[in-house]
């Protein structure tokens, strides 16, 4: 069945399914978005021992699908993973140092002995959730923005922007407005998340004053995000687009991803099926007592990255374009592995929903009783 | 063709090396404690004695503090290969990035999964299925070293694939030829049994401690009669598992064999080097001795390189200028060969981009006359493509003299375990106590011969280092050298105090 599939369709599933594991990660973020609240919403002990090892038991999977991202971008669009990991080197190289400091610190934050003390640990889960999201941010902006290399006939990336003489390597990318608020609102979408995910993971009835500051902070970060949020929605609909002819001609076009998204009606109904899901959970976890919330907000915002992912690929786009070098962008078929590969692959990505169906019953064994502070406090606890 | 400075090419290496080293500590104790841990536990599950239950935790404590720095210093490699050797994953992503992918489809999660269960499970979930998470974690751990070795292995010898000069890429042809590599296969038993020795011997490191202090001395005992038996087992199947891994190299990477034995001059019934002293000031063709001082078992050589008395092997002589009588092409030659196989490809590019098919189809048609050689068209001189020859002779030497130590370190325990002698053997216990040491250093010193025996090449015969790097500046590449230098050794020192830590605490902390 699979031999079946012809190049361009084995193309498009490939973009959807990195997308997915994309998407998939930034509704994992609600780790590093609890690890930014935790010095604001924990103000006793118990609370932030509660906090971390409430995140603790779920950083890894976070951080396993980044992995998991970059591994199959790699696999399949290996032209955008050496293209952008090699020409934007100082972003993805801030973004991993941003995961190193954060994987360790779980685990050495509480040890004795551990020469920098908890502070340290804690501030570096900080800047994993601050800094790091804002970064993956401004990254994916520049599927909008575009980027300013340019390939040789080798397909060799050479980085073009100059500051002062300085080649910043992708760091220019924190320059334009659109993607640090994509930046900003990923940051504060992420507090949401991770909110909402304490108040479903913690026994809530021993920290009943902490109870209080999550739901308030679900609703301050939620109304931090929107000015983000309608900023971005705006701008892509009003922005210029990188269009790609017949012959492969990359030009800019007006209203592009607006009439993508008119081209492409399922990923409009994602957008605004997952911006409802995204607030109803918020009014669920703010103001009606409930602890469900993060399923709804997380497929949410699952659906959300779908779309924003998704949009400025498909169509005749370029979605990794150059701005420098506009025939030098990046577009799902000039940019992916051979088709022979491609199926390799596929065959591969059945295993996936085994793979989701285990960590899902794991999930649900072992969070089938809410973390209590004895669990936390626990000389096994993190 | 972009130029790059060799400046650069060199800094990315060392960064590569700096962190896949560092990486290195982490991984084989993962590899091999997971499953001691595993095999700890079930022995808890099968005699319900709490004192394993006590032994399994404390091992899997060290476990934990140990693991989450190895997944610290693994990702920044993954991405690296993007970030610093952006030529070469385009150029071969088709292939090496499959099993990337597929590596953290099947295994990270594995690992990251269960991982939550095995720490956290032990009042969530029954006894029984704690245990089988404990197993999870191991067989996901070591199926992460199944496809990085994959990818490792296509790079020493590539396989099942073919150049495409339309996109100026090679793409894969056959999965199972890349999976099943020889090379691949012989990697992965010898590196990860290599990894299960470590680990045996680091648990034979932190239990004669305790016996030589007189703590713990129940748990002590017990813990080393398993790793003994588990670090036996392995040590043997680490001397086959090499010798295996030296033959493949003999085949494949002739010129990284030579470096291996320091052998320049090649002969039949070569003799195998069991020590000596290397002549630095030797160079490729001239008259000098290749040793200053060397001890050697002749016949040997010939026997392991090409499983025949007699055979002959050939020297760095041989390989770099040839040796018609016995059939070798020089480096010279392959050169020459690799050069045309450039040339037609660029007139290959120039005519499609000019749309003018003829002269396309007839550039390619020269340019498939000598495609094979087209990594050697990038060589400046024959003698670039020699490795570092003292580096790779003493790494490889100081790997195969602690691999032939390790049976005999580990049976000695396990004779004396089994007789309950252990402890009266005071002679015994420095040893135990030095032996993680030196299994680290041998596992080091034989990535060192892996590696440093492929230079120049990125991949063997296909694309030298220097075409592989990212164009970068070399103030940047030195900048995050020194900041993974830094976090890395910082972050190790940490873990290394903390483990002391635990260990001076003991298992009944737990
Ligand atoms: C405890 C660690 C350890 C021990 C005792 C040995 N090895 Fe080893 N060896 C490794 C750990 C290792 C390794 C770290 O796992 C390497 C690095 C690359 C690889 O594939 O495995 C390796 C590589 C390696 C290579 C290079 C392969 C290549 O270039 O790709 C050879 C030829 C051998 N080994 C042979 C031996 C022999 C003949 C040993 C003697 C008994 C031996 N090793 C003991
Ligand atoms: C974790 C164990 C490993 C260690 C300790 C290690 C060590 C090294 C060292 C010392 C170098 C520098 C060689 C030189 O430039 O002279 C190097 C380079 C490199 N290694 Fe490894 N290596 C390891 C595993 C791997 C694996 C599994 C892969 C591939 C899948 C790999 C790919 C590379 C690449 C791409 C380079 C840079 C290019 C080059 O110098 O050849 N390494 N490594
Ligand atoms: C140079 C190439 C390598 C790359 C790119 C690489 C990549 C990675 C990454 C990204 C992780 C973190 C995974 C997670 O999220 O859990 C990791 C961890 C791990 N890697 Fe590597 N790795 C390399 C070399 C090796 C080698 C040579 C082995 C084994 C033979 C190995 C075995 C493991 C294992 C067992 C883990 C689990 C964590 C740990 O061991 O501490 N890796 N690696």
């Amino acid at each position: 069945m699979i031999s079946n599939l012809d190049y361009v369709t084995l193309q498009q599933l490939w973009w959807v399914l990195c997308s997915v594991v994309g998407a998939l990660f930034l509704f994992l973020t609600f780790v590093q978005g609890g690890q930014t609240l935790l010095w604001q919403m924990a103000k006793k002990k118990t609370e932030s021992a509660m906090i971390i090892n409430s995140l603790g038991r779920k950083w890894e999977l976070t951080f396993t699908t980044l992995v998991l991202f970059g591994g199959a971008l790699f696999a399949s669009f290996p032209k955008f993973y050496a293209t952008s990991f090699g020409g934007a080197y100082w972003v993805w190289i801030l973004i991993l140092f941003t995961f190193v400091v954060q994987a360790v610190s779980y685990e050495y934050r509480k040890k004795p002995a551990n020469v920098w003390g908890a502070k340290t640990y804690e501030l570096f889960l900080f800047i994993n959730g601050s800094v790091g999201i804002l970064l993956i941010g401004a990254a994916v902006g520049t599927f909008y923005t575009g980027s300013n290399f340019s390939l040789n006939d080798m397909n060799q990336v050479t980085w073009e922007y100059t500051l002062g003489g300085v080649n910043l390597r992708g760091l220019e990318a924190a320059f334009s407005f659109f993607n640090l608020s994509l930046g900003l609102f990923l940051v504060f979408n992420a507090r949401v998340l991770g909110a909402l995910y304490l108040l479903n993971n913690l026994d809530l009835g021993a920290v009943a004053e902490m109870e209080k500051r999550l739901r308030k902070a679900v609703w301050t970060n939620f109304v931090c995000s929107l000015p983000f949020l309608l900023y971005v929605v705006v701008a892509i609909l009003l922005m210029k687009g990188f269009h790609v002819d017949e012959n492969g001609t990359v030009s800019m076009v007006t209203f592009k991803y607006f009439s993508n998204l008119l081209a492409l009606p399922h990923l409009f109904v994602m957008l605004l099926g997952g911006l409802v899901l995204v607030i109803l959970g918020v009014m669920s976890g703010a103001f009606k007592g409930g602890t469900k919330g993060i399923w709804s907000a997380g497929l949410g915002t699952v659906l959300v990255g779908l779309c924003v992912l998704c949009l400025p690929a498909f169509n005749s786009t370029a979605f990794y374009p150059s701005k420098f070098d506009l025939q030098s962008s990046l577009t799902i078929y000039n940019a992916s592995s051979s088709q022979f590969t491609l199926a390799t692959m596929t065959y591969v990505a059945l295993a996936i929903p085994f793979v989701l169906a285990y960590i899902a019953y794991l999930w649900q064994q072992m969070d089938s009783r809410k973390l209590t502070t004895s669990d936390a406090m626990d000389h096994e606890a993190y | 063709m972009i130029d790059v400075d060799p400046g650069l090419v060199d800094w990315s290496r060392a960064q590569f090396a700096l962190t896949a080293m560092y990486h290195w500590i982490f991984v084989p104790l993962t590899l091999g404690l997971s499953f001691l841990c595993a095999f700890y536990e079930t022995i808890y599950l099968k005699t319900g004695n709490e004192q394993w239950k006590n032994i399994t935790r404390f091992w899997m404590t060290l476990f934990g503090i140990n693991f989450a720095i190895g997944v610290a210093t693994g990702i920044i490699l993954e991405f690296e290969f993007g970030t610093n050797w952006s030529n070469y994953s385009w150029m071969v992503g088709d292939i090496f990035g499959a099993p990337l992918a597929i590596e953290g489809i099947f295994a990270f999660f594995m690992e990251a999964s269960f991982f939550a269960v095995m720490f956290f499970g032990w009042n969530r979930v029954s006894k029984g299925f704690h245990c089988f998470s404990t197993w999870m974690v191991a067989i996901g751990a070591n199926l992460s070293a199944v496809w990085i070795l994959v990818a490792n292995g296509w790079m020493q010898n590539p396989v099942g694939m073919a150049f495409n000069p339309d996109k100026a890429r090679f793409e894969m042809q056959n999965f199972a030829e890349v999976v099943f590599n020889p090379v691949a296969v012989s990697k992965f038993t010898h590196t990860s049994s290599s990894g299960f020795v470590m680990a045996s011997a680091f648990v034979l490191t932190v239990s004669c401690w305790y016996l030589i202090k007189r703590k713990h001395i129940d748990m002590a005992k017990k813990s080393i009669v398993v790793a003994s038996v588990f670090g036996l087992v392995a040590s043997i199947f680490v001397a086959f598992t090499g010798d295996e891994h030296a033959y493949g190299v003999a085949q494949k990477q002739p010129m990284k064999l030579a470096a291996m034995e320091g052998l320049y001059k090649g002969e039949r019934g070569a003799g195998l080097v069991a020590m000596g002293i290397v002549n630095s000031a030797k160079d490729p063709g001239d008259v000098q001795d290749a040793f200053l001082f060397e001890v050697k078992i002749p016949q040997l050589l010939s026997l392991l390189a090409n499983r025949k008395l007699g055979s002959f092997v050939p020297g760095i002589d041989d390989l770099v200028f040839g040796n018609s009588s016995e059939n070798v092409m020089g480096v010279n030659t392959m050169m020459e060969k690799g050069k045309l196989a450039l040339a037609d490809l660029a007139a290959f590019k120039k005519a499609k981009k000019n749309k003018n098919e003829q002269m396309a189809a007839d550039a390619l048609q020269r340019f498939d006359v000598n495609r094979e050689f087209m990594g050697y068209g990038y060589l400046t001189t024959p003698e670039e493509a020699v490795p570092p020859v003292s580096t790779v002779f003493y790494n490889f030497h100081i790997m195969a003299v602690l691999g032939s130590l390790f049976p005999v370190i580990f049976g000695t325990f396990l004779f004396f375990s089994l007789k309950g002698q252990v402890t009266e053997k005071r002679w015994l216990l420095p040893v135990g106590l030095f032996s993680a040491l030196l299994a680290f250093l041998a596992g080091q010193a034989g990535w060192i011969t892996a590696e440093v025996g492929r230079q120049p090449w990125a991949i063997q015969g296909l694309m030298p280092v220097k075409v592989a790097t990212t164009n970068l500046s070399v103030t940047s590449v030195q900048i995050t050298f020194f900041m993974f230098a830094a976090v890395f050794t910082l972050l190790l020192i940490a873990e290394i105090s903390i483990m002391l830590k635990q260990i001076a605490i003991g298992p009944e902390g737990h």
